[in-house]
């Protein structure tokens, strides 16, 4: 019954926005993380900055083990913002267009003073509600997208493909029940 | 410092260009609607994983820091399937992981600060809880 909900779309085009702007964003996402690797040696994670910033204002165990490292996960989050920030300016504002860059077609776009901004249409409680788990999950189970998915697996740690597989299906379960319940955006 | 910060800004520009910065396109991703996603993480996995493997193997230790360039492997417990688990189901709640959730913020999306105040409390749920188990694990070891 799943597959009949699921084959059509699949048929239909796999990559209805192409697959260009996910490969190079992609390789851009490696080359952040390989950059950092090669000048200091760290595999860097995006989702300890959540306890080692909380060491700044909790005297907790779980969050002063991470004190050593706090400065510069506030550096590494403040470049992916600026990163980020950077996109916005460019692609985003259409200022700069690339072959290889597909413009998206979802959530809102609005301008202030000649700079897009993107918003999303998923709803906040979503979004809310969503941020504990992964909050959560993401601490306990060591790590995250970037960590397991992109460091993890690029070192072929075993831990972080079982993590990655886990959590997609996982994932991939509670979004299609979600949108069976007819939930949308 | 000002490495950490480029290195930030390759992969949070990775993370806008790639439309990951927008929740929608995951949960199109998780919906199979578009499985872009997947050329992001092995995209960028690759890179990573040829890096990782080469560079070992050309340079003695991180100019930077002077470390030995080691793998970061994690052991594996429970715990990678609990919290893998507890992860994907607000993954697929939200769309947005750690990572995309700051990018997002630099695209503009100050509605994600939602998910951002969530990731917040729910580490601060599991640290206190973590913290507070590990204390009185060692006061029990301790009276033993």
């Amino acid at each position: 019954m799943i597959a009949d909900l699921v084959v059509p779309a699949l048929l239909e085009t796999p990559f209805p926005e192409g697959i260009s702007r996910y490969a190079v964003g992609g390789l851009f996402v490696g080359l952040g993380a390989l950059v950092i690797y090669l000048g200091t040696g760290i595999s860097a994670g995006a989702s300890t900055f959540l306890e080692s910033t909380l060491s700044y204002v909790s005297d907790q165990s779980r969050f002063q083990q991470y004190r050593s490292s706090r400065d510069w996960r506030i550096v590494f989050t403040l470049g992916i913002i600026s990163g980020a920030a950077v996109y916005a300016l460019t692609f985003q504002s259409g200022l700069v267009t690339s072959s290889l860059y597909t413009p998206g077609t979802t959530g809102t776009l609005r301008d202030i003073g000649g700079v897009t901004i993107w918003l999303t249409d998923v709803q906040p409680w979503r979004l809310f509600l969503g941020g504990i788990l992964v909050g959560i999950g993401t601490r306990i189970g060591k790590g995250c997208t970037s960590g397991h998915g992109v460091c993890g697996v690029g070192s072929a740690s075993k831990t972080s493909l079982v993590g990655v597989a886990t959590f997609m299906l996982v994932a991939i379960g509670t979004a299609q029940l979600v949108m069976a319940l007819g939930v949308n955006p | 410092m000002p490495l950490i910060y480029l290195g930030g800004l390759i992969f949070g520009f990775g993370l806008g260009f790639s439309h990951m910065a927008q929740p929608e396109v995951v949960l199109n991703f998780l919906q199979f609607e578009d499985f872009g996603l997947v050329f992001v993480m092995f995209g960028a996995a690759i890179v990573t994983g040829l890096g990782f493997a080469i560079t070992p193997r050309v340079l003695d230790s991180a100019p930077l820091t002077g470390d030995a360039y080691s793998r970061r492997l994690k052991s594996f417990d429970r715990n990678v399937l609990i919290g893998g688990s507890i992860f994907g189901v607000g993954w697929g709640l939200s769309g947005i992981c750690p990572g995309a959730a700051y990018a997002s913020l630099g695209v503009g999306n100050v509605t994600i600060l939602w998910a951002l105040a969530g990731m917040f409390i729910g580490a601060y749920i599991q640290g206190v809880w973590r913290s507070q188990r590990a204390d009185s694990d060692a006061t029990v070891a301790g009276a033993d």
